[in-house]
């Protein structure tokens, strides 16, 4: 399970409505507890992909770099991504697969329809090694002050 | 010297965040690493024994595939490197 609260929700969705027709990208910093990724903060990243931003994203190295010593600085880690789909349903494609190497964590995709953020699920890289890795469906719970809520996964 | 391991190979290095090894060049710290820590090898690199494409390792804030002398550049101890898998994407 994917635990974050609403305002980092409510944030990463923003994004991907701010950068429309692009995809955005972001990661996410928090623990990795054995039953769930807990978020505690997210950071943007810009995207690389400029040739194609409408479909790709890439995040520099040298971002993650520069966000993982921050993440050490606060005594967190990275434990996921995400990014937005624009104009197309927030499930994980070939592309997506083919490129998720970071086995643990979670990988947040929203679908921004029209402009509008919509549906954002998230999925869960499992698995030992590039050969064995797939993605599963993670249920989000969002935490709204003391009551938190289960998020609607959209359709398959 | 330092090396920042990524969250999804820590547990090949007992939990640990950052390892320390020895060695006088990347090449060799990264010998040092995968003889401490044998199972990261096959994550590292591709059974032909070539880094594998999506790892990306930095000497400090500089990508070692651009370094003049790559794998033969000289560290000390103060250097720190990291192990960063790409992060890309797209439908």
């Amino acid at each position: 399970m994917l635990k974050l609260s609403y305002n980092d929700y409510e944030a990463l969705r923003a994004h991907g409505e701010e950068t429309y027709p692009h995809e955005c990208c972001g990661v996410l910093l928090g623990k990795a507890n054995p039953e769930d990724n807990q978020v505690c903060e997210i950071v943007r990243a810009g995207n690389t992909r400029t040739d194609s931003a409408h479909n790709r994203y890439n995040i520099a190295p040298e971002d993650l770099i520069r966000i993982q010593r921050q993440s050490r600085k606060k005594g967190l880690e990275i434990i996921g991504f995400y990014h937005s789909h624009p104009d197309h349903p927030a499930q994980w494609s070939p592309t997506d697969f083919a490129e998720a190497h970071w086995i643990g964590c979670s990988y947040v995709i929203t679908s921004i329809a029209q402009s509008k953020a919509a549906i954002t699920n998230s999925f869960l890289l499992t698995g030992t090694n590039e050969e064995d890795k797939k993605f599963l469906d993670e249920p989000v719970e969002i935490e709204v002050g003391s009551t938190n809520t289960q998020q609607e996964r959209e359709p398959q | 010297m330092n090396i920042n391991i990524p969250t999804p190979l820590r547990s090949y290095t007992g939990g640990q965040q950052t390892v320390s090894v020895p060695g006088a060049t990347v090449g060799e710290v990264l010998e040092s690493l995968t003889g401490t820590y044998p199972e990261l090898r096959q994550h590292l690199y591709s059974a032909e024994g070539k880094l594998r494409s999506f790892v990306n390792l930095y000497l400090n804030d500089d990508d070692i595939r651009y370094l003049p002398l790559k794998e033969a550049t000289p560290v000390e101890d103060s250097d720190e490197l990291s192990i960063i898998p790409s992060i890309a994407g797209g439908y």
